[in-house]
């Protein structure tokens, strides 16, 4: 069984993940799991809740488009998801991957699934951190030579 | 928590909740009429009518107090996670599930304010079996007066004495639903 801290991470990839993205991986490895839904894909709208400087007051940042979807493998393992987007089947990837990370498949889904899309992530914030970091401009002040 | 606490919520949630709406709707409209209410799966000791129920009144602004062995992990585990109705104690309670002997005092549930009498708790009452024999009913979607098996008689005759104060009353037998509201007046035979 893993832990929080680790299943907090996966489940964040998960959701934040490109459907196409996990659809293409997820059909390399899903070897037919057989799994019945607890919760069947749905969608709705949460809102997203912010501190400023992460010490502030909480304050509403806006409402987004959830998907949920919750399902339970034929061993007994339970996966939920929440994906942002309204992607039903994406819903239903990640909650069934997320069942899986608790069977004996945990190293195939985050050596086919997990990594992937963890490089994935990386280098898509690489390449927008590097958008933005062609912009920046550096204030200098010249040294006026005094008369 | 079992891990099979968590199966048995509505497969097509818009369709089935829909029906259960209009069964539990006909049945309040209707005192003392059986409606069938189908659709769940909850863990012992729910009946599928009162499951049904809970899946399609209950929501996170919805307070449920359990009573008796109705308050239970599996019971807990089921509401939580199929509806995020948070589960209270009686005194704030929108919605009470419970047999009959872990229901009373009936005094503790909220009846409503002469400002707000809708601020008063509807009991799911789960019985042993439902039958249209029994106390007398008349009032409001009664046409001539009908049958009913009530537990009872001397407390609902005391609840719509409190009228337009009192309680609303589910009675849920495997998958069958009858209602009792506060504006029906009984008499035993």
């Amino acid at each position: 069984m893993a832990d929080d801290a680790s299943r907090k991470h996966w489940m964040s990839l998960l959701s934040k993940a490109n459907p196409q993205d996990l659809a293409h991986l997820w059909a390399e490895v899903s070897m037919g799991v057989e799994f019945s839904f607890l919760r069947t894909p749905e969608v709705g709208a949460i809102m997203v809740r912010g501190r400023a400087g992460a010490t502030g007051a909480p304050f509403n940042l806006g409402e987004m488009t959830v998907a949920r979807c919750s399902v339970q493998l034929q061993g007994g393992e339970i996966g939920h998801a929440y994906v942002q987007g309204r992607d039903k089947t994406h819903a239903t990837q990640a909650a069934v991957i997320d069942a899986l990370m608790h069977t004996d498949k945990a190293d195939t889904m985050r050596e086919h699934i997990l990594d992937p899309l963890s490089e994935n992530f990386e280098r898509a914030r690489a390449a927008r951190a590097a958008r933005a970091a062609a912009t920046k401009v550096d204030f200098f002040t010249m040294v006026r030579g005094e008369d | 928590m079992q891990a099979d606490a968590l199966k048995g919520g509505f497969a097509d949630a818009s369709f089935q909740s829909a029906k259960a709406f209009r069964a539990a709707m006909n049945a309040m409209a209707r005192p003392g009429r059986i409606e069938l209410l189908d659709g769940a799966r909850p863990p012992a000791p729910m009946s599928r009518a009162a499951g049904a129920l809970i899946l399609t009144l209950c929501d996170p602004e919805t307070p449920i107090c359990l009573a008796g062995m109705h308050d239970c992990p599996d019971v807990r585990g089921w509401i939580t996670f199929h509806t995020g109705a948070p589960i209270s104690n009686p005194a704030s309670a929108s919605f009470v599930l419970g047999n009959w002997q872990s229901l009373q005092p009936l005094s503790r549930f909220p009846k409503g304010t002469s400002e707000y009498p809708d601020r008063s708790a509807t009991l799911i009452v789960e019985m042993p079996e439902l039958s249209a024999t029994g106390a007398r009913l008349s009032g409001p979607g009664i046409k001539d007066g009908t049958g009913f098996a009530l537990p009872e008689v001397a407390s609902f005759q005391a609840n719509a004495a409190l009228y337009p104060l009192g309680l609303d009353f589910f009675f849920t037998c495997g998958f069958k639903v009858a209602a009792l509201p506060r504006s029906t007046k009984v008499e035993g035979i």
